[in-house]
């Protein structure tokens, strides 16, 4: 990507009002994370909520910046991330939408 | 097992635009109707564009703009068709829609029009619960009989469904056998940037509350194929775009990337610059139409909305088949309550009424066309916008070239790119499944 940003993704979701649950609502399954060739989530979920920590062999998840569209669900390799909807009232909040 | 007794007469998952047309039908008529939201208000999960159609939410709000939060009235939808670093644009205007009420759209922030809907309902009697996430359904032996939140059950002799795009209680209902491909979703991601009133009105050729869409459709970069757009509201602009998930999946890029690439494009940048972003946001849009619709109705429950995947996105329509068919299913729903019958034969009048409607005819009608286009769309989002630009550069550029080898030259080249067999092919591609729907 060549074009110079006029706002970065942390100045972007800095503009999102989030009220995170106790614990994680979306649970990628590790092993499949270890064997995926891609790690597509990383790049197309818009609130760049996956990143895979190549020391750790695992998927770190900040779930707290969760938009809940749902894309990581269809768009996982395999299809194999645990997603369900934060508790009540929790997650996001589009002031606007 | 849910007892009937306790029953409330609906219970409607989810309060957009769906829920929220079949909350205010059923209470209109009386009905004992409550809606679950999870959401912390009305609206706060909810993103779209976007505009809402003056015709049919009148339809359900008779003169809205009078009263409702709406930004501004559409007067004008400009087309473009876009290269990386350059654009095809054309529009249409017209005095029809500055007055009203011949509106075609308005502009609105989902938060604040959402919640005005809501109330609406709620004065006509609808039970809205708010922060309230449904887990799962009850079952009466093979009816649905009600839904089930953290905290409590809420039995209902009819159960509405409309919990959005990832609708997990279509799913849970068995009336989707699979989940969408990626390929039947786009992302949509867009920001909301503050920009003065008067900066507004100048920048966009507007006048006493008029506003203009854009819709921008090509390659946005490196042949990545979008559909851009902006509108504007009173005092703020929204730019975003929107890709098929498959491709950002396939492809490794960051929506939010594209999204700043776009802003950057010669016909986007001047109309946000010196704009502070209010809002960054992102949604879901269910493409797949009409081979990605699930089953519509079961014993005791109908499905509505996006859950239903109704969207018609080569009209940018999908609030107004939201409300349409939260229309029909509260229709349906109150038949079913006059003759105490919820079984799938009786709710199965939602269908027949979605089939009778523009809702279920135009997603036939372009049932094949959004799954070709889609296939194709580096030639039909890509190639084409790439030539009609490059007509134009031809045409207007002045250079001491002599026409007619420029001429040569752009024919050629097209030529090249795609020969006129395969263009009378897309043609058809497009075209057949019109004539044959």
């Amino acid at each position: 990507m060549s074009a110079q940003p006029q706002s970065t993704i942390e100045e972007k979701l800095f503009t999102v009002k989030y009220k995170p649950g106790p614990s994680s609502h979306l649970i990628p399954d590790q092993n499949d994370c270890q064997r995926c060739p891609t790690k597509a989530c990383n790049f197309f979920c818009p609130a760049n909520v996956y990143e895979w920590d190549a020391r750790q062999q695992k998927t770190l998840v900040a779930y707290e910046n969760c938009f809940e569209c749902g894309a990581c669900r269809l768009g996982c390799t395999y299809q194999s991330i645990e997603w369900f909807y934060p508790d009540d009232g929790h997650g996001v909040t589009f002031k606007l939408g | 097992m849910a007892q009937m007794d306790d029953a409330v007469d609906v219970v409607v998952v989810g309060a957009g635009p769906a829920g929220i047309a079949a909350a205010l039908t059923l209470a209109r008529a009386g009905k004992e109707v409550v809606v679950l939201e999870r959401g912390e208000f009305v609206g706060a999960k909810n993103v779209f564009g976007g505009a809402i159609y003056t015709q049919p939410t009148a339809e359900l709000y008779p003169d809205f703009w009078e009263t409702a939060p709406v930004e501004r009235y559409n007067a004008e939808h400009r087309f473009c068709m876009m290269t990386p670093d350059s654009a095809v644009t054309m529009g249409y205007k017209s005095q029809q829609h500055m007055e009203a009420p011949h509106y075609n759209s308005f502009t609105v922030q989902r938060a604040k029009w959402d919640r005005w809907c809501a109330e609406q309902a709620e004065a006509a009697g609808a039970f809205i619960v708010t922060s309230t996430t449904v887990r799962d359904l009850l079952w009466d032996g093979t009816r649905i009989a009600g839904v089930k939140t953290e905290q409590e059950d809420f039995p209902a002799k009819v159960t509405i469904i409309g919990d959005g795009v990832n609708s997990l209680l279509t799913e849970k209902a068995g009336l989707r056998t699979r989940i969408p491909k990626p390929s039947e979703v786009a992302l949509g991601v867009k920001e909301v940037i503050a920009l003065d009133e008067q900066v507004i009105n100048d920048r966009f050729n507007c006048e006493n509350g008029s506003g203009v869409i854009y819709t921008m459709m090509g390659d946005v970069f490196d042949g990545l194929v979008a559909m851009g757009f902006i509108y504007t509201n009173k005092d703020s602009v929204v730019v975003g775009l929107g890709a098929s998930l498959e491709d950002l999946q396939q492809r490794l890029v960051k929506p939010y990337d594209l999204l700043e690439i776009f802003k950057q494009h010669p016909v986007v940048r001047p109309l946000i610059a010196g704009g502070k972003m209010l809002e960054y946001s992102g949604h879901m849009i269910p493409e797949g139409g009409y081979h990605a619709m699930p089953q519509l109705f079961c014993d005791g429950a109908m499905v509505v909305g996006d859950a239903a995947m109704l969207v018609n996105n080569v009209h940018w329509e999908g609030t107004n088949l939201a409300m349409a068919s939260g229309v029909f299913a509260a229709q349906t729903a109150l038949q079913a309550l006059e003759n105490n019958d919820f079984s799938h034969f009786q709710l199965s009048l939602y269908e027949k009424l979605l089939k009778s409607s523009y809702v279920y005819q135009d997603l036939q009608t372009y049932r094949d066309i959004l799954p070709t286009v889609e296939k194709y769309s580096n030639v039909f989002m890509g190639h084409y916008p790439n030539a009609l630009n490059k007509l134009f550069d031809t045409f207007v550029s002045v250079d001491s070239v002599p026409k007619k080898e420029k001429m040569q030259a752009f024919v050629g080249d097209t030529l090249k790119a795609r020969s006129p067999f395969h263009m009378a092919l897309d043609a058809l591609k497009v075209g057949l499944p019109i004539i044959n729907s």
